[in-house]
């Protein structure tokens, strides 16, 4: 789950880490109110959308004026703002935040991942901030420094120092950047962020180190302990169609292609976009029904599939283990009936019961294509959707 | 032989008494594993599926001998769990748990530094020497005992290469399901390590997916430590950056981890891959007669 900026800003203050002072505004009116409220005569209005590239992509303004806020937040709500991050239909911009102005000496990049390779919690640092992180890494990769933190001594003075040296701090903003990131690792720790990212931080003319942006993505599997997270989950920013899914405990990820697949099992799922792919379609979706596929789950996943106005064709790929695959053919039949699917079915069932699953489909009297194995479904998918 | 277990191999269910553990374990015990007790807090003393209910992994571990836990529990409860299966003192730590956070896996692996034992997964199948021991929740009935050892992080396909090696008769040795999340126990270079000992194993396959860099390590493992032949076969090439693809750990985040990397890797590496997971058994039957 992805948190705006604000959201993170707020989190960022509460445990200790400098931010600018700033207020979140959902009209032009309460734009220029924030910034009355925040005062001085420079501000920064920015469009609270989850993707990066907003800059570019007129979403962050700089304004010196209370009428220049409330212009430039009248020109952001209630658009789409489309960034190299957003997809084509770009994001809705509902709320923008409002900023005081900061003096920028340097910009610097920190964020913090676990590093699955080492299985710890990790740093990244550089002093190239501002800029693509994964276009720095991937053309100097000297201007990368990492840490790794021991999950039991937690993050150590020593590793502070290997990061603000790198960066070259002075010894006053040493001191300042090891206090922010030792704060960091306690945010990320009680958080449960699967990313935190600074991206830049700064060091402003005075002199001093402060989250100029800020992102936190929170880990979907530890929601259950993030309550008042949660609560800040922003739907208007996530694929209808995916959160849909979601409640229906289904995994769903859209695709660009026209041939559907209904997988159990995510490795399969994957597996069976890759071979409608190798033989000349494309994939509509990946889409996971899990263990249990009930006719209930598998109706819904119909639902979800059909939604999409791309389909030519739907391919049902179902490795029946535990599950008896008479069963499935019943989910199958009964859901093509419900649903009323108006386009070819394929469906490769394999497993316990086969036969048996086999029979119930081709005794339906649907308009269902039986596959033997995996590269028959997948050639029988491709011919049905005219690729 | 096989590697890490076989039809000596005594299990305690954690979560015995849950919905998933009572299911499962009955389908472990019916494929003639020896599950010979279960661990559920304050249902101790009493019997499930036939055996002993106990309070404690310590308690279960002394009053049976067992050396192998398999893990149902909940994930809120699930790192706990582990921890309580190592502190108990069994060689291996089966968790088919799914949605356990990270960062508690974070702290799980550290901590399982300091003990003299092996975890498989979590959110993965488990594992199978077949005809002798089943732990976890793959069907037993695609597998034959035979020559070929699998390594995945998939479940269901892990069924694929079971089946499809049953299917052309080159049955399998041992199957180890490594499991889908970022943060994990044994990965594909310990299990490639105990079939490249087995005697038993002739060959391995190994299916990986999207995310992450263990393939890629496992490739400069199998370049310099295994002489048996390999197949693999990665998932996830149309997988869009970004996208969390089910599994926890399937995700191409920060340019790292797409499937043409992995491969490019496994063929620099000199391992047999194929592009269509269909083609794991057939392959794997013409390395071995060549």
């Amino acid at each position: 789950m992805n948190l705006h900026e604000y959201q993170s800003k707020q989190l960022f203050a509460e445990f200790g880490i400098p931010v600018p002072e700033g207020i979140a505004a959902d009209s032009p009116e309460a734009a220029a109110l924030a910034a009355e409220k925040l005062g001085g005569d420079l501000w920064v209005v920015k469009a609270q959308v989850h993707a990066g590239g907003r800059g570019k992509a007129g979403g962050v303004k700089l304004a010196r004026s209370t009428d220049e806020v409330r212009q430039y937040a009248e020109e952001m709500l209630g658009t789409q703002l489309v960034t190299h991050q957003s997809g084509p239909e770009g994001l809705p911009v509902n709320i923008v935040y409002v900023e005081v102005g900061s003096q920028i000496e340097r910009e610097l990049y920190l964020s913090m991942l676990v590093d699955r390779e080492v299985s710890k919690v990790a740093f990244i640092a550089s002093a190239a901030g501002g800029m693509d992180i994964e276009q720095v890494a991937a053309d100097t990769p000297e201007q990368i420094l990492t840490v790794a933190v021991s999950a039991d001594a937690g993050l150590q003075p020593y590793q502070a120092r290997q990061l603000a040296f790198g960066l070259d701090l002075n010894k006053t903003q040493s001191r300042q950047f090891a206090d922010l990131i030792q704060k960091l690792y306690q945010l990320f720790c009680d958080c449960d962020a699967s990313l935190v990212e600074v991206n830049p931080l700064i060091v402003t003319k005075a002199g001093d180190v402060l989250a100029l942006d800020a992102k936190i993505n929170i880990e979907d599997n530890a929601l259950f302990r993030q309550v008042r997270l949660t609560d800040m989950r922003d739907p208007s920013q996530e694929d209808a169609k995916e959160r849909e899914a979601a409640e229906h405990d289904l995994n769903y990820v859209s695709l660009d292609g026209n041939i559907a697949c209904m997988v159990n099992g995510a490795g399969l799922a994957m597996a069976t976009m890759d071979l409608i792919k190798l033989h000349g379609g494309e994939p509509a979706n990946f889409l996971d029904v899990g263990g249990g596929a009930t006719s209930e789950r598998v109706s819904a996943a119909f639902k979800l599939i059909l939604s999409n106005t791309n389909v030519a064709a739907i391919l049902v790929n179902i490795f029946g283990g535990i599950v008896r695959c008479d069963l499935i053919a019943q989910g199958i039949i009964a859901a093509v009936k419900e649903v009323g699917v108006s386009v070819p079915v394929v469906v490769r069932l394999e497993g316990t019961n086969v036969d048996k699953g086999r029979e119930l489909l081709a005794e339906s009297g649907l308009d269902i294509i039986s596959a033997e194995d995996l590269t028959d479904a997948a050639q029988k998918a491709v011919a049905a959707a005219g690729n | 032989m096989s590697i890490l277990v076989n039809k000596d191999s005594k299990i305690i269910c954690q979560g015995i008494t849950g919905n998933q553990g009572s299911f499962h374990a009955e389908q472990c015990i019916a494929y003639g594993t020896q599950v010979v007790a279960g661990v559920t807090p304050g249902r101790g003393g009493e019997d499930h599926l036939g055996v002993p209910v106990y309070n404690t992994m310590r308690e279960a571990v002394a009053k049976t001998g067992a050396d192998v836990s398999m893990i149902y529990v909940p994930a809120p409860f699930a790192a706990d769990a582990i921890l309580e299966a190592a502190d108990s003192g069994v060689g291996l730590i089966v968790c088919i748990t799914e949605g356990i956070p990270v960062l508690d896996m974070v702290k799980v692996k550290s901590a399982l530094r300091s003990f003299d034992c092996r975890l498989i997964g979590p959110n993965c199948p488990g594992i199978i020497t077949p005809d002798e021991c089943k732990i976890g929740i793959m069907p037993g009935f695609i597998h034959q005992k035979g020559k070929i050892g699998v390594v995945s992080r998939s479940g269901t396909l892990t069924y694929e290469a079971v089946y499809q090696t049953t299917q052309n008769g080159l049955g399998q040795s041992t199957c180890v399901g490594i499991g889908g999340d970022p943060v994990r126990g044994m990965n594909f270079i310990d299990c490639l390590q105990l079939f490249e000992a087995d005697p038993e194993t002739e060959g391995v396959v190994m299916v990986g997916e999207i995310g992450g860099t263990d393939e890629e390590a496992a490739a400069e493992f199998i370049k310099s430590d295994v002489s048996k032949p390999v197949v693999a076969y990665i998932a996830g090439v149309t997988a869009p950056a970004g996208k969390r693809m089910g599994h926890a750990g399937a995700i191409i985040a920060g340019g790292k981890g797409t499937a043409e990397d992995k491969f490019r890797a496994l063929d620099a590496a000199g391992v047999a891959t194929v592009r269509s997971p269909a083609e794991l058994g057939s392959r794997m039957q013409e390395l071995l007669q060549g």
